[in-house]
């Protein structure tokens, strides 16, 4: 067993410590307060190759290994919640094509996804569904050549910028997975504003009203919409989010030593305290071991392991749970300046929380990693 | 085909451990299926016979007993 990232693997993370420092970071708080990622950021990610990041050279992607895919994750984590929850929700979508699309499908928009030229969205999530993804209401009938959806999706991140949406529907009353176009007759979309954390994730509620879609938009094939394809989405977007939690807590274990050096209390700094130190070092260790949760699915990918599903919800889980501990304890060790938006932990606090939510819900988390423990021990 | 078909029922031994599976048995039928194990059966067929289940391999017919899952197998090694 060797647990050392590779000398190449090194390079690419200074490479995205780096742009995330210079570009990222910097407009974490503007983009917190305006509720978006401005345009010229995305192009910024783009012109890197990021948005590719998880497709094959071949559709014009980095062909990175998952390792590598989980650094950049953690850096844009470290920098801004949301615009990592670009990199999660478009690899989500780009990934379903590459995996379970039709030649077609793969070679007419999966070198437009790695480029940036078009940004992809996961819409699975409605009104009256989330956990419960099998009972998705919005419909699709095959007409002629063309498919016809109706229905509504809600909470879909990025779905404000988005030009297609890989989008699951029942088909002959079975969860059937479709690529949708913003500019398909039928659809339209409202802005979401005014949430907790993430606030520059631009989500958007999305209509279908007689949406019509060329018959060759179906992905996988009917039936195998939630099993197959939203499942290997869900899994990139677990691996993602798990690595995300991981920066993010760097950035608030980062915030709080700086401060518990400069803030002085009982005629010393703050680090002197003990209790202070307690959290300093419960920061430490869980940052730590969900990043090794992290690389030990990412290893388990990229051996094609069948054991990766297992250990991104266990990554995806421990991480999550991590983020708002590790986040409250910032916080907590700023006093009231935690409070305020004058320091990044009011942000990283508020940021932390959707990690237990997307996804999948920590509780649908421990009833999945239980059942599997029941199954195998 | 025998030895694709050991290799099959020692992967899917692993979810039924209380239950000898016969080569034509209905494994859906049983009750054991969920999403995690269709997609650990696809990322175990890719990576232990080094080929890729394509989208219209999605037929659950072909994932339906070890018979079918060696035939799909077979049929996509000799193609």
């Amino acid at each position: 067993m060797k647990i050392e990232l590779t000398p190449e693997q090194l390079k690419l993370q200074e490479q995205f410590q780096k742009f995330v420092d210079k570009e990222v970071a910097p407009m974490a708080e503007q983009n917190d307060r305006e509720e978006r990622v401005p345009e010229d950021l995305i192009k910024k990610i783009a012109d890197q190759g990021y948005l590719g990041s998880m497709l094959p050279v071949e559709y014009g992607g980095k062909g990175w290994d998952m390792i590598t895919i989980g650094l950049l994750n953690e850096e844009f984590g470290r920098g801004c919640s949301s615009a990592r929850s670009l990199l999660t929700v478009h690899g989500m979508a780009a990934l379903g094509i590459e995996r379970w699309g039709t030649p077609e499908q793969r070679n007419y928009w999966l070198p437009k996804m790695a480029s940036g030229e078009i940004i992809g969205a996961f819409a699975l999530t409605e009104p009256n569904v989330g956990s419960d993804a099998k009972s998705v209401e919005t419909t699709a009938v095959l007409e002629d050549d063309y498919f016809i959806l109706n229905g509504q999706k809600k909470w879909i991140t990025m779905g404000q910028i988005a030009n297609i949406f890989l989008l699951f529907a029942k088909c002959e009353g079975k969860p059937t997975a479709f690529i949708v176009e913003k500019c398909s007759p039928g659809f339209s979309f409202k802005p979401i504003n005014g949430l907790i954390g993430a606030r520059a994730s631009m989500l958007a509620e999305l209509k279908l009203e007689n949406c019509r879609i060329p018959k060759g938009n179906l992905v996988g094939s009917v039936g195998t919409g939630l099993s197959h394809v939203a499942l290997s989405c869900l899994n990139y977007g677990r691996y993602t989010i798990a690595f995300g939690c991981v920066g993010l807590g760097q950035a608030c274990l980062k915030k709080s030593v700086q401060y518990t050096r400069k803030r002085r209390q009982f005629g010393a700094p703050l680090r002197e305290n003990q209790l202070i130190q307690k959290m300093i070092t419960e920061m430490v260790v869980n940052i730590k071991a969900a990043r090794q949760l992290c690389y030990h699915a990412g290893y388990l990918k990229d051996t094609g392991d069948p054991d990766y599903i297992m250990a991104t919800w266990i990554a995806k889980y421990f991480a999550s749970k991590m983020i708002n501990q590790v986040a409250g304890d910032a916080v907590q060790i700023h006093g009231a300046n935690g409070f305020s938006r004058e320091y990044d932990v009011e942000r990283y606090f508020r940021d932390s929380k959707i990690n237990e939510v997307i996804e999948g819900t920590t509780q649908m988390h421990e009833i999945l990693i239980a059942m599997n423990a029941f199954r195998n021990i | 085909m025998e030895e694709i078909k050991v290799r099959v029922r020692g992967f899917l031994s692993r979810f039924f451990k209380k239950h000898e599976l016969e080569d034509s048995e209905d494994i859906f039928s049983l009750g054991f299926v969920n999403s995690l194990f269709a997609m650990q059966l696809v990322m175990f067929i890719e990576k232990e016979f080094s080929i890729r289940i394509e989208n219209n391999d999605l037929d659950l017919q072909n994932f339906r007993s070890i018979n079918s899952i060696a035939e799909l197998i077979s049929s996509k090694k000799s193609a």
